[in-house]
């Protein structure tokens, strides 16, 4: 994906047990996404600490992105209403910090819906793209 | 350091056409830790395994990574093989060059570049692994089943059978439920006691069961496999060991005027009471609410007749502990309340009943001995309306009545239009319908008899009111096929009430930890694949706790618990999953966050004594995780502030190396 | 569905705030209603017609003013349609297509009967005004 000569660079959190199945689904049925995307598998997407994604921007992420399970079916029955909290809190934060708010998102994608997948990824892909480079947060705690 | 070996596979060319095989096992041979790389045609295979095998043994690896599908296909073959050779399972880890590569990237420079960089996170997750091992819990072998309708008698049945011990645990005096209060059943119209007591009878003898009826579960505490109830067993002031349940009580009460609940208020009982003549356990109940002796000291007519002397006005509420290794919920329905449905003049009329209230009126046993008599006045009726769907598949924002289809009621009204013109053909039988739903074997065909031999006048359209006017019922309805509003001078009419589930699976659900649903249904932990099980591991469902049933569905659901229950008991140990939260008890600060956000109910707090650095020991409040209990979901590990909780195989350090690996 | 139709549906969807498609055609709403016989359509068929989007017919019939809008079909309807509203809506699309209001409240007085119910009044301004 490149978008005025920009590659993006996206993370993408999913949960073990229904958004990798859908990006495995994704696979199955052969539909493409940019390769900018780079998938990390946690249990759930309850699992994801902000500090994930802090650290992510903080490494150079244009974007990252959070699958789970569809509210209401979450494998843990309450995890991903965690994210849909939690990832609120952050966004709004990281917004203020001046990371555009296109620049994160929280999706659910079902183990069924691999069409959705590479959909979402797709879209989300071009988003970043179209912001060009991502200001670098700075870890101010340990200069590495 | 780890010693960590890559093996890339090809998988055929389902890998190598998209990425270079040979350029992956190159540079992931680069990365920190990693001492052997190589690549294969295909990995999962016998020949592909032994070169992991070999290659553990001849370069001591310490952990692996194996570039491939997805995780979901072939973690455990790779774990296995690990395993065979000597290495702990949980140091494999497998990089998803398939399905998240290969397949969805069209040339080879971007997919080569993605795979190494899937591999190099792959690496840097290893290099933090940790061997795990899988906890094991002992199991008690008894189970308790909470609820003692048809669901619960069959599930105690069949478990005890299988040789475990069983406690059935039912509020009120007597074991039966609702199947107990039927007339006849559906599709075939045998009688329900004919086909139930002689089930009662045999849990009553069983040598594996015991019943605590007029008892309820108080607390529950512990875990799949170890669970601690406290079982609440009222006061029913007759010693039931005593009582023979002769009955000679229940004639000799002076208070004659209380309403008896078992015929659903419709004739009266005695304060002292066997709710019906099969009881089980067939012993005398005092209605404290009503009983003379126990409110104001006067009267003790039952002690003086009981020959076994069994009356005891000291009795007190009594509390029994008891382990279990599994806990069966079969709390079972009640039909709703029809005081919001004041167009049906439920409130007004007597003659206007629920189907409950007309199969008590058509029972037998019922307050009428079976004969159809209208309530009010005991006159035959000569018309009479079934409604159905009142309070069934209503809006969900509608403030009476449910938003499902109550299921049974279909079948029911059916049935109980053909038991009126078989006593008594000369009754005009209409009902009024939205839809006939009758999937289940020989369920339709029993619906067409009730229409074609029996004629019952089924008309599509709903009732809009009912209005008693002097002894007959005005009922006001639509004809939506004549498009006609019809006026019926009805004797009788019978509400189809919804059903919900019992007031007292809310508490319940509450102590066992286990989900319900909006409409307060027990959750299943899969609504197809794992349809008896709560999401709450050891508790199993039976019956219409879960959802609306009729008996065969009953019946099945029971024996599929029961032999859940019987898997699980039949186990000396359970063994765990490994990958589960875990809290540094040095970091800890009590703060009871994590407790708070757990699923499960698998975090609690205990005060630890500590070494301090100036030699003297202080007691702390620390988090600890039952890990037979945890299920390694990780939202303690994000809500907990001090950063004490960890989950073991995705642990916060693992994680942010790969985020480190990708963002290179 | 030709595109004035569809123009009708959605706007006497949206005057009225009923959702036709709701409906599980159970028929309590013509079963409660006491005005049934004196009414070419009944409450079910407002709302089924306006769902397939047959409404000429409505607008052209008398049911529109027998409609006594007492809302029992409102108050009984189990899925929560709310028939009587789609029906003033119909009237209403009706009422301002012939103009100007049919009764002013200087009419009031005169009709003032003490055998005339309040609320026939306040239903009269309703079928009558725009």
């Amino acid at each position: 994906m490149q978008v005025n000569g920009y590659k993006p660079l996206i993370v993408a959190f999913c949960c073990n047990w229904c958004s990798y199945a859908g990006a495995d689904l994704a696979g199955n049925n052969r539909l493409s996404y940019p390769a900018d995307v780079k998938i990390i598998r946690v249990p759930c997407s309850c699992r994801v600490n902000p500090m994930f994604i802090l650290r992510a921007f903080q490494r150079g992420a244009d974007g990252v992105i959070i699958c789970g399970c569809h509210p209401g079916d979450c494998h843990y029955t309450s995890g991903n209403y965690y994210t849909r909290r939690r990832m609120a809190m952050l966004f709004s934060m990281l917004d203020y910090l001046g990371i555009e708010r296109e620049r994160t998102r929280v999706e659910w994608v079902s183990a069924a819906e691999g069409a959705k997948f590479a959909a979402t990824m797709n879209d989300f892909a071009e988003k970043v793209a179209a912001l060009g480079e991502n200001k670098r947060l700075e870890d101010l705690r340990c200069k590495q | 350091m780890q010693r960590i070996g890559v093996f890339v596979c090809w998988c055929g060319s389902n890998i190598a056409a998209t990425v270079d095989v040979e350029a992956v096992s190159e540079a992931l041979k680069l990365e920190p830790g990693v001492v052997f790389s190589t690549n294969y045609q295909y990995m999962c295979s016998q020949a592909g395994q032994n070169i992991i095998k070999d290659a553990i043994a001849e370069h001591k690896l310490t952990g692996i990574v194996v570039c491939s599908c997805s995780p979901r296909m072939h973690e455990a073959t790779f774990r296995k093989t690990a395993a065979a050779a000597g290495l702990n399972p949980y140091m494999v880890e497998i990089a998803n060059i398939r399905e998240q590569c290969s397949w969805v990237h069209k040339d080879v420079p971007t997919g080569t570049e993605k795979a190494i960089i899937l591999g190099k996170a792959a690496v840097a997750k290893v290099n933090l692994n940790a061997p795990l091992i899988p906890g094991e819990t002992p199991v008690t072998k008894r189970a308790l089943v909470i609820g003692g309708g048809i669901a619960g008698i069959q599930t105690a049945l069949d478990i005890a059978d299988a040789g475990f011990p069983v406690d059935i645990v039912e509020k009120k005096p007597t074991i039966g439920g609702k199947m107990s209060q039927l007339d006849k059943t559906f599709p075939t119209l045998d009688c329900a006691a004919c086909i139930l007591t002689p089930k009662m009878v045999d849990v009553a003898q069983h040598e594996n069961i015991r019943i605590f009826s007029y008892s309820e579960v108080e607390d529950v505490k512990g875990f799949v496999g170890n669970f601690d109830v406290t079982i609440k067993k009222h006061a029913r002031y007759v010693n039931e060991a005593a009582c023979t349940g002769c009955g000679a009580c229940t004639e000799k009460c002076p208070q004659k005027k209380v309403p008896n609940e078992f015929n659903l208020g419709m004739d009266n009982r005695r304060a002292i009471y066997i709710p019906f003549a099969q009881a089980v356990p067939k012993v005398a109940t005092i209605d404290p609410n009503y009983c003379n002796m126990l409110k104001n000291g006067k009267c003790g007519v039952c002690a003086k007749v009981c020959a076994a002397g069994a009356i005891d006005y000291t009795q007190k509420d009594e509390y029994i502990q008891e382990k279990y290794g599994a806990i069966v919920v079969a709390t079972g329905f009640n039909p709703i309340s029809m005081d919001k449905f004041d167009e049906f003049a439920y409130n007004q009329s007597k003659d206007v009943i629920t189907s409950l209230e007309f199969e008590r009126l058509t029972n037998a046993a019922g307050p009428t001995a079976g004969k159809l008599l209208r309530p009010s006045d005991g006159k035959h009726p000569h018309t009479i309306v079934f409604v159905q769907c009142v309070g069934s598949r209503c809006d969900a924002k509608a403030e009476k009545g449910k938003e499902y289809c109550s299921k049974i009621c279909c079948m029911y009204t059916a049935k109980h239009a053909m038991l009126v013109k078989d006593k008594y053909p000369d009754v005009d039988v209409y009902v009024f319908y939205i839809d006939v739903r009758t999937p289940g074997k020989n369920f339709d065909e029993f619906y067409r008899r009730a229409v074609e031999e029996y004629g019952v006048h089924y008309v599509k359209g709903m009732v809009g009111k009912v209005v008693p006017e002097g002894d007959v019922l005005k009922v006001q309805a639509s004809d939506l096929i004549a498009n006609k509003q019809l006026h019926i001078d009805a004797d009788l009419v019978v509400l189809a009430a919804a059903i919900e589930p019992d007031k007292s699976a809310r508490p319940l659900a509450t102590k066992l930890t286990a989900s319900m649903d909006t409409n307060d249904f027990f959750t299943e932990a899969h609504p197809k694949l794992r349809p008896v099980e709560s999401p709450t591991a050891g508790v199993f469902l039976s019956g219409a706790c879960q959802g609306p049933k009729d008996i065969p569905e009953t019946v099945s659901q029971a024996g599929a618990a029961a032999s859940k229950v019987i898997g699980l008991l039949a186990k000396d140990k359970l063994t765990g999953n490994p990958c589960i939260a875990h809290s540094d008890e040095m970091m800890c600060n009590g703060c009871s966050t994590c407790e708070r956000v757990c699923p499960y109910g698998a975090i609690t707090y205990m005060d630890k004594e500590f070494r301090m650095p100036d030699r003297t020991t202080a007691i702390r409040r620390v988090a600890s995780v039952n890990p037979a209990v945890c299920q390694g979901c990780g939202a303690c590990t994000v809500a907990c502030p001090s950063g004490a909780m960890n989950l073991r195989g995705f642990s916060t350090q693992q994680i942010m190396a790969e985020v480190d690996a990708i963002c290179k | 569905m030709s595109s004035n139709k569809k123009f009708l549906q959605e706007e006497l969807t949206r005057m009225s705030g009923v959702n036709p498609k709701k409906c599980m055609k159970c028929g309590k709403c013509s079963g409660t209603c006491p005005a049934y016989d004196e009414m070419e359509y009944h409450p079910h068929q407002f709302v089924s017609m306006v769902e397939s989007g047959d409404i000429e017919p409505l607008l052209n019939s008398k049911s529109l003013y027998r409609c006594l809008t007492c809302f029992a079909c409102v108050d009984r309807c189990p899925r929560g349609v709310e028939p009587a509203k789609l029906v003033e809506a119909v009237r209403l699309v009706a009422v301002r297509k012939q103009g100007a209001n049919h009764m002013t409240a200087n009419d009031v007085p005169a009709m003032l009967d003490d055998d005339i119910p309040q609320q026939a009044i306040v239903s009269a301004f309703r079928k009558y005004t725009k």
